[in-house]
């Protein structure tokens, strides 16, 4: 953007052939509409998303509640701490694609290698994170939950069956529904009416798309479908991302005169960033 | 913003800068990280304590949480995707169509479910 002799042009000028009136390649500029329709696949998931946590919204789990586990620290309270890490493993490697595409600017090949090849480490450093937080997910917790179909006891509180509830302890013997009160504690069922409950249930360990020990069966399948999705793109991502690593080493753009490949993969790699941003905000926070 | 109805002489399709601009272009990189990281660790301190703390309106907290993914996703399109950038018309094109779409759909889907939401609690308060 220097400062270079300017002069305005008429529409017929711009929008009359022979020059891009966007002043964009038509690389760049489908990748801009590739990105638009990938992005309202995406809305169209978290929107979908709000809809039944709308439709159950006195039942949903609270996701602070379930995430709260972090690698090598055993049973230890870390609530979301480990999202929050993966947002930022993202977040710092978008960071390093920016500057590969600002190194790009400046036609350096040895900042762009550094750079590009920061961001696929990066790149791996959350898809292992996912594979952990899936694995966990799946596993569950060693006290599972009782998933339970009893009409009776489940009448009283307004909740229609198949409820998911959760031990309150190692005992067994009394139930935390997914119901709060009018102070927001979790109703507790204790006693006949707990015993009752466990008559007319089943123990569900972990989440899958069946069953779900954490709650509504629509949390498991969102959280597969929409972390399962970006994490797909992550993936694509990381091997585009190799893929110009490799020509850049091998001096390719430096050939061509510019580094617009660099720009248009980055831009593929910012958007699966800003998809994250609204996953953690839409899935993890509300 | 560059005017789109102005067009340089020799306007670049592939664009490039030296060492100087290079400089200015890696001070904004680092002042959006710096917040893209504090409004981060901000949502994730609200999402953990917010609910913890007595008579906070859990609307407002969400409300907050959807300002802050707001922000983040402009800084991370406009500055890290360089859509700021690119000309007027070009900015529109990409972003009109899907705001349109997304208000749409968030207005409708969210609306519907509210509707069902009271059928379904009706329907488990008559059992």
């Amino acid at each position: 953007m220097s400062a270079h002799a300017a002069e305005v042009a008429s529409k017929a000028e711009l929008w009359g052939g022979g020059r891009s009136p966007f002043s964009v390649t038509y690389g760049k500029l489908f990748m801009w509409f590739f990105l638009i329709s990938d992005a309202l696949t995406f809305g169209g998931l978290l929107t979908s998303l709000g809809f039944y946590k709308h439709k159950y919204a006195d039942i949903w789990p609270a996701s602070e509640e379930v995430f709260v586990h972090f690698p090598f620290t055993g049973d230890f309270h870390l609530p979301l701490l480990y999202v929050a890490l993966m947002t930022f493993i993202l977040i710092v490697s978008s960071v390093t694609m920016v500057l590969a595409v600002e190194a790009g600017h400046r036609m350096d090949k040895k900042g762009v290698v550094l750079w590009l090849g920061l961001t696929v480490v990066g790149g791996f450093f959350f898809l292992f994170s996912q594979v952990w937080e899936w694995s966990h997910y799946i596993h569950g917790n060693k006290l599972g939950a009782l998933k339970t179909e009893n009409m009776e006891v489940l009448r009283q509180y307004d909740l229609g069956p198949p409820i998911v509830a959760q031990w309150t302890d190692a005992s067994k013997t009394a139930l935390r529904l997914p119901k709060r009160d009018a102070e927001g504690n979790y109703f507790i069922v204790e006693g006949a009416a707990a015993a009752a409950l466990i008559a007319d249930g089943k123990e569900v360990y972990g989440a899958n798309l069946k069953e779900n020990e954490y709650g509504s069966q629509q949390y498991a399948d969102f959280f597969f479908f929409v972390t399962g999705f970006h994490g797909f793109h992550v993936l694509s991502g990381v091997v585009i991302n190799i893929v110009i690593l490799i020509m850049v080493i091998k001096g390719m753009m430096h050939r061509r005169g510019h580094y617009e490949m660099v720009e248009k993969t980055g831009l593929y790699w910012h958007f699966v960033d800003l998809v994250w941003v609204f996953v953690f905000t839409f899935y993890y926070l509300l | 913003m560059k005017r789109d109805d102005i067009l340089r002489v020799d306007e670049a399709l592939y664009p490039h800068h030296d060492e100087e601009h290079g400089k200015v272009v890696r001070k904004k990189i680092v002042f959006v990280t710096i917040l893209l990281t504090v409004v981060t660790a901000a949502e994730v301190l609200l999402g953990v304590f917010a609910s913890g703390w007595i008579g906070i309106k859990w609307e407002l907290v969400k409300t907050a949480f959807i300002v802050m993914t707001l922000v983040k996703a402009g800084y991370i399109v406009m500055i890290f995707m360089h859509l700021g950038d690119e000309i007027r018309s070009f900015k529109w094109v990409i972003l009109g169509p899907y705001i349109l779409f997304i208000c749409y759909l968030v207005f409708i889907c969210l609306y519907e479910a509210l509707a069902l939401r009271d059928i379904r609690q009706f329907f488990e308060w008559i059992m």
